[in-house]
């Protein structure tokens, strides 16, 4: 075990930790003023429910040893059990966990590194069905998706063989397939993109949409927004090095080159195609960078971090503009970004991976490695895909059709906020929140109501 | 007595206040409003799709005037107001029965 290694991590758990409330503020200055609050504590929420499962059995789902086929992780570390005082990364049979390969550092910390991002990926669907989900029946489908969905993806995707006990066998794209996904962009981002496309498909549009255009209420919160997110995901992408080193370094340095080439690329895009670059479009812009650098942050050099990010960019920009022709209502774009970027990362790294920045990664097609580690990025971003939807609308339909998913059609239209919270986001109007009264108006009003209430309680 | 009632362009606000002080008005009520006329709304691009955007911001001005004065007043905003572009907005009055000053309870001009 290493001291500063331990610290880095636990340090990236903390800055993974703050991408979600990030995510909140830069969902909620998206949407109307009368859904912020609901907007927030769609993403708050999931800080709640996926920590309880994660202690409770999440994390023992995804990194206990597997029950068959690579699936889905044992009940080794139900309640946590058996992690105090142990280590990860005892014994990496597979050379293809080099981030874990000497740099043992205590299992919980691990624990609650891991746990920062399930949080984050369900709270990153809610961005599809703004303004118009029951907040419990929300609730309940994350708890739902993270046990159906995220735990054994990530169990696929992040489980290498022998690190989280001696014998210990994992995930099959990890470790069967061995397609490369540094931090996350399958079992992330992938995932919470189908996940939100499946959704969309089931809650159907917002009322309105799209003819009414349903602009963002409070863009400087969405610029802050991205601004958290962008300083966690440094936690996110280099804190998966799990050590403090050259590594995390890379990742960290990829990391900031294609998030700053994606803003430039959505940028160029919204210059030709609507002549003004936006706010929204540069917040969104690197989001979509940090997003398809997220796999590959660990295994490309500069240049190629560059190039990824600058695709990723100008791809997702035109992306989020095709939910208007095909009739979704992606209210936020999680499909235009994080499915789209998500798949933009996940395949590129099969041209840009090099062995140069890390030596247990693998050659992509541009480093002489020929089309194998393309096919088999292809083959981990569809499975994900394709079981993330399909699972994702089961979930959604049966939710759908036992306690409601949509708040009522009046509740959509005066506004989310007072429907399910019983609160408004902003209190500006002095009629509503007081003030108007003085202190001689406010002494006459009481007596006449209690004279009132009075002469109801003799009637 | 007369209610003058003007829409305007925002920016002309400035310029429609002056106008009234110089010819002596006393008082006026502004409100922020929206709304159309003959030149309809405009088209605004987000995320690649246009839309029509019906309601253009103006201001609503209202000023009390005495029977004499009214034209008078009319004019001063009608001059100040003007850009000569499409969408500087209209002016009207209507007849007023009586006006109340809430402090002192004077009705009719003395109120004005």
């Amino acid at each position: 075990m290493n001291a500063g290694d331990t610290a880095w991590v636990l340090i990236s758990a903390a800055l993974v930790m703050l991408m979600t409330p990030g995510l909140a503020f830069f969902y909620g200055g998206m949407v109307r003023a009368k859904s912020v609050l609901n907007m927030l504590m769609m993403s708050f929420i999931s800080l709640g429910v996926v920590t309880v499962l994660w202690v409770l059995y999440g994390y023992s789902l995804t990194f206990g040893n597997d029950l068959g086929g690579g699936l889905l992780g044992g009940f080794d570390f139900v309640n946590l059990n058996n992690i105090v005082g142990t280590l990860v990364g005892v014994a990496p049979t597979d050379a293809a966990a080099p981030w874990v390969d000497g740099h043992q550092i205590p299992h919980v910390v691990f624990v609650v590194f891991q746990l920062m991002f399930a949080i984050i990926t369900a709270a990153l669907i809610s961005g599809a069905i703004a303004d118009r989900a029951k907040f419990w029946s929300w609730t309940i489908f994350i708890a739902f998706w993270v046990t159906i969905v995220y735990f054994p993806v990530a169990h696929w995707v992040f489980n290498f063989n022998g690190v989280t006990g001696t014998d210990f066998v994992g995930g099959w794209i990890a470790n069967k397939l061995g397609a490369l996904d540094f931090a996350g962009g399958t079992a992330v981002h992938i995932n919470a993109g189908a996940a939100a496309l499946a959704l969309v498909l089931v809650l159907g549009k917002r009322k309105g949409w799209p003819r009414e255009p349903m602009r963002p209420h409070n863009l400087p919160f969405v610029l802050l927004g991205a601004g958290l997110l962008w300083f966690g995901w440094y936690g996110f992408n280099a804190g998966s090095a799990l050590g403090a080193g050259d590594l995390a370094g890379v990742a960290f340095l990829t990391t900031t080159a294609a998030t700053a080439a994606a803003i430039l690329g959505w940028l160029i895009v919204e210059q030709i195609r609507d002549g003004k670059p936006t706010t929204l479009g540069a917040a969104s812009g690197a989001i979509a960078g940090l997003v398809a650098i997220t796999p590959a942050c660990g295994f490309v050099n500069p240049l190629g971090a560059l190039a990824i990010g600058l695709v990723a960019g100008v791809l997702c920009a035109l992306a989020v503009s095709l939910k208007f022709k095909l009739g979704y209502d992606d209210s936020l774009d999680v499909v235009g970004v994080h499915l789209v970027g998500g798949l933009t990362g996940t395949i590129l790294i099969g041209l840009f991976a090099t062995t140069s920045v890390n030596s247990a990664g693998k050659e992509g097609l541009f480093y002489g490695g020929g089309l194998e580690l393309l096919g088999k990025q292809a083959a981990a971003a569809g499975a994900v895909m394709a079981y993330s939807f399909v699972a994702t609308l089961i979930i959604a339909f049966i939710i759908q059709k036992t306690i409601g998913f949509r708040v009522s059609a009046e509740a959509e239209a005066t506004g989310i906020d007072e429907a399910e919270h019983a609160e408004s986001g902003y209190e500006f109007s002095s009629l509503r929140s007081g003030g108007t009264t003085s202190a001689k108006h406010a002494e006459h009003t009481a007596e006449k109501v209690s004279a009132t209430a009075a002469a109801g309680k003799e009637g | 007595m007369k209610l003058v009632t003007a829409i305007i362009k925002p920016f002309t606000l400035d310029d429609v206040k002056a106008a009234l002080e110089q010819i002596g008005v006393l008082g006026m009520t502004v409100s922020e409003v929206q709304g159309y006329g003959r030149q309809k709304g405009h088209t605004e691009v987000y995320r690649g799709a246009e839309y029509s955007v019906d309601f253009v911001p103006k201001i609503r001005v209202e000023v009390l005037a005495d029977d004499t004065t009214g034209d008078k007043v009319v004019d001063a905003i009608v001059e100040a107001a003007r850009t000569g572009k499409i969408g500087d907005g209209k002016v009207w009055v209507t007849p007023v029965e009586t006006v109340v000053r809430v402090r002192t309870g004077e009705r009719g001009t003395d109120a004005i």
